[in-house]
C-alpha cells in the first residue's frame, strides 16, 4: 500500500517513556483511485491513484479526460500499485486511515539538490593526508583515480566530483509515531528525503 | 509551521513557572534506574534559553566543588517533575556565556527587584 503526501517539516516529540525523538510530519490528503488496471485490458493487475491538487489551467486535455471520468479535480502526482489485495473501484480513496501507529513504512522522495560537490561530500572520501606537517592543499582531494600503463585508462563509474542530490531516494523502516486523522497528518520517526513541501510516497 | 505547532500542542507544558536567563532555579527531574524511578535536583543559574515549541531547551550552570557544571534540559520534557524559581536575576543579555570565564564574587548576578 502506498500513499502520496507532502513533507511539511521536521520537529521532535516526546514518547511515553519521556524520550525525545526526531520526527518528520507528512500531510497526506486522501488519494483518489483513478483507474483499475486488469490483466485483460493492460496485461497486469494494478490500481492507479492520484493526489495533490493541480491547476485546471496547467492540465492537458488527456489528463483532464482521466480526471473528469472519475469525477475529481486534476491532480499532480499519479502512482500505480501492483497486485493490491483489497478490491477498489475508481473514485475510492486511500487515506492515512489505512496506516496504524507503530507500523514501519518506507518513504520515497527526491533528495535535496546540492549542486556540484567534491568527493568528500558526495562519496564520503576522507581526503588525502593530514592537516599538518606542511601539507597545504590536498585536504579534500580524491587521490589517485587509477593505475598507469595497465589499464592506461580510468575505469567507468569511478567515483568523482559532480552533481549531488536531487535524485529519487527511499528511506527504509521508519516508524509511525503519531497520526492526526482530522488534518491528514502522519508523524514518522526520523528524516525523509526531500525539502519541505516536496512530494513523498509513504509505503508499507 | 502552524501544522507543526498543532502536533506539538498537546505536549507543551503549562504547569511550570516562567523563567529566563539570569534566574536561579532548582530543577527536579526524574531518573529511571532499571524499573525504579527517583527524583534528583539540579540547582543553578539559567544561562540560556533557546529554540521554540517542543524543541525549546534551557541550560543551567552551577559550581560543583570548584568545577563549573552545565546541564541542558528540554523545557517541555515530561521527565521534569518540578521547577522552583529561587531568585530572579537582573541581566542585560539573553545568553550569559561570560559567566563561564568568571568565578567567585565576579560570577554573581544582581537580583531583580520587582
Amino acid at each position: 500500500m502506498r500513499l502520496i503526501g507532502k513533507k511539511i517539516g521536521m520537529t521532535s516529540i516526546f514518547t511515553q517513556e519521556g524520550k525525545n525523538i526526531p520526527c518528520t510530519v507528512i500531510k497526506a490528503e486522501p488519494n483518489v483511485v483513478t483507474q483499475i488496471k486488469t490483466i485483460e485490458n493492460d496485461g497486469y493487475n494494478a490500481i492507479q491513484v492520484a493526489a495533490i491538487e493541480k491547476r485546471e489551467k496547467s492540465t492537458n486535455k488527456p489528463q483532464k479526460g482521466l480526471f473528469n471520468k472519475v469525477g475529481t479535480t486534476p491532480k499532480q502526482k499519479l502512482i500505480e500499485m501492483k497486485n493490491i489485495g483489497a478490491e477498489y473501484k475508481t473514485g475510492d480513496s486511500i487515506s492515512i486511515n489505512d496506516f496504524n501507529i507503530g507500523e514501519f513504512v518506507d518513504v520515497q522522495g527526491v533528495s535535496k539538490g546540492k549542486g556540484f560537490q567534491g568527493v568528500v561530500k558526495r562519496h564520503g572520501f576522507a581526503g588525502v593526508g593530514g592537516q599538518t606537517h606542511g601539507q597545504h592543499n590536498r585536504n579534500r582531494a580524491p587521490g589517485s583515480i587509477g593505475n598507469a600503463s595497465t589499464p592506461s585508462r580510468v575505469f567507468k563509474g569511478m567515483k568523482m566530483a559532480g552533481r549531488t542530490g536531487g535524485v529519487n531516494r527511499k528511506q527504509l523502516n521508519l516508524e509511525i509515531v503519531k497520526i492526526v486523522p482530522e488534518d491528514n497528518l502522519l508523524v514518522i520517526k526520523g528524516a525523509v528525503p526531500g525539502h519541505k513541501g516536496g512530494i513523498v510516497i509513504v509505503e508499507k | 509551521m502552524d501544522i507543526i505547532k498543532k502536533i506539538q500542542a498537546d505536549q507543551i507544558r503549562t504547569d511550570l513557572p516562567n523563567f529566563s536567563a539570569g534566574d536561579n532555579i532548582s530543577v527536579d527531574y526524574k531518573i529511571k534506574e532499571g524499573s525504579k524511578e527517583r527524583i534528583q535536583q539540579f540547582k543553578g543559574t539559567v544561562i540560556q534559553r533557546r529554540g521554540e515549541g517542543l524543541t525549546e531547551t534551557f541550560t543551567i550552570r552551577k559550581m560543583s566543588s570548584g568545577v563549573g557544571v552545565e546541564r541542558i534540559f528540554p523545557v517541555n520534557s515530561p521527565n521534569i517533575h518540578n521547577i522552583v524559581v529561587n531568585k530572579r536575576g537582573k541581566v542585560r543579555r539573553a545568553r550569559l556565556f561570560y559567566l563561564r570565564g568568571l568565578t567567585g564574587k565576579k560570577a554573581r548576578i544582581k537580583s531583580k527587584i520587582s
